[in-house]
């Protein structure tokens, strides 16, 4: 479905000032991404502490809008990785 | 324990052994320099890494900077600001934000451990990037009175109120619904194009940037070639209906299908 390999994920050069609503990047910095168990455990299980932290900044979480904000799996099934 | 721990921004293809050129003198969180950890054997999988002071980035400290949108901004752009730089050369799998070690070591362990689920992924993610689309409905707000006197002017001023309210509220219901078709027909398009999607939650409160109320906010992979085709698509599909915006952004780094959807964070559909 998906080539392997192939060229670069990007083609053109960054937009060095591109603005970037903080609100989009937020959406895919504290939800996206891979969850690893760094050395700060602050990822995975801490997850819903980060959405504590901020939703009184960020949305006003409802019984509507209850949070996507959940926890993920790692990803290789394995969340314990180099101890 | 050290002065300094370090940040972990994401994982990267380095086919050529180049990308480290990428990173000279690119400030990263706590303008902190970025280089890359490599893996002992998979040698093509990096790690991109920063030194940041300790005191920060400790759990309780951590924690209280969380809550302060100031520092939570400025990390999210240095953070961002390494993908990008990544993202232009080469195949990137962000990391979730605030993502951090002991030391440089510790984050070559964890790569030994996970390079060919790394590996795996980048090879799926090559020569794609990720689109944000998000719909708006502008209806207008509603407001106790209306704005000029009512051209039923025979009514009276408790007829006339309800029935402003009413035409108000029809007027909302008719721009939700034409949000609805709209979102069809974005998602249609869209699909024409996309190999995979990821829902987030919509976007409220202080920093959602209106107009409007944010009713669909979701993340397109797709691949590279179809980019322009994606976005000039979408956005013809979401004309013609004036109380309806769509927005798109990107693109963007892969960062909502870091991890494959078996594993996925999100509510997913394939479209």
């Amino acid at each position: 479905m998906r080539p392997a390999g192939g060229p670069p994920a990007r083609a053109d050069e960054p937009l060095p000032d591109r603005q970037i609503a903080l609100i989009d990047l937020l959406d895919r910095l504290l939800s996206g991404g891979v969850v690893l168990t760094g050395d700060i455990v602050l990822s995975i299980a801490d997850i819903d502490l980060v959405r504590v932290s901020l939703r009184a900044l960020i949305v006003s979480i409802s019984e509507q809008n209850p949070s996507p904000w959940r926890a993920t799996a790692p990803l290789a099934g394995d969340d314990d990785d180099s101890r | 324990m050290n002065e300094v721990v370090t940040y972990a921004y994401a994982v990267a293809q380095d086919a050529d052994g180049t990308l480290e050129e990428a990173l000279g003198g690119l400030p990263g969180v706590a303008d902190g320099p970025v280089h890359l950890v490599r893996a002992p054997h998979h040698r093509e999988v990096v790690v991109a890494v920063g030194p940041v002071p300790e005191p920060d980035f400790e759990e309780t400290a951590l924690r209280a900077h969380l809550e302060d949108l100031e520092w939570l901004e400025s990390v999210a752009r240095a953070h961002h600001r390494v993908i990008e730089a990544l993202a232009a050369r080469t195949t990137v799998l962000p990391l979730r934000l605030a993502t951090v070690y002991l030391d440089d070591e510790r984050v070559r362990q964890m790569l030994d451990a996970r390079q060919e689920a790394f590996a795996d992924r980048l090879s799926a993610l090559a020569a794609h990037t990720e689109w944000g689309v998000k719909i708006y409905v502008e209806a207008p707000a509603a407001t106790d009175r209306p704005a000029t006197p009512s051209a039923d002017a025979d009514l009276s001023p408790g007829r006339a109120y309800l029935s402003h309210r009413k035409a108000q509220r029809h007027a909302r219901e008719d721009a939700y619904r034409d949000a609805e078709e709209v979102a069809r027909r974005v998602e249609d398009a869209a699909r024409g194009h996309a190999v995979d999607r990821v829902q987030h939650r919509v976007q409220q409160g202080e920093l959602a940037r209106g107009p409007g109320e944010n009713v669909i906010n979701d993340a397109y992979l797709v691949p590279l070639e179809h980019g322009e085709s994606f976005r000039a698509d979408v956005l013809r599909a979401g004309e013609g209906r004036s109380g309806v915006r769509v927005e798109v952004t990107g693109p963007w780094a892969p960062y909502s299908f870091a991890t494959p959807p078996e594993a996925a964070p999100l509510k997913r559909a394939a479209p």
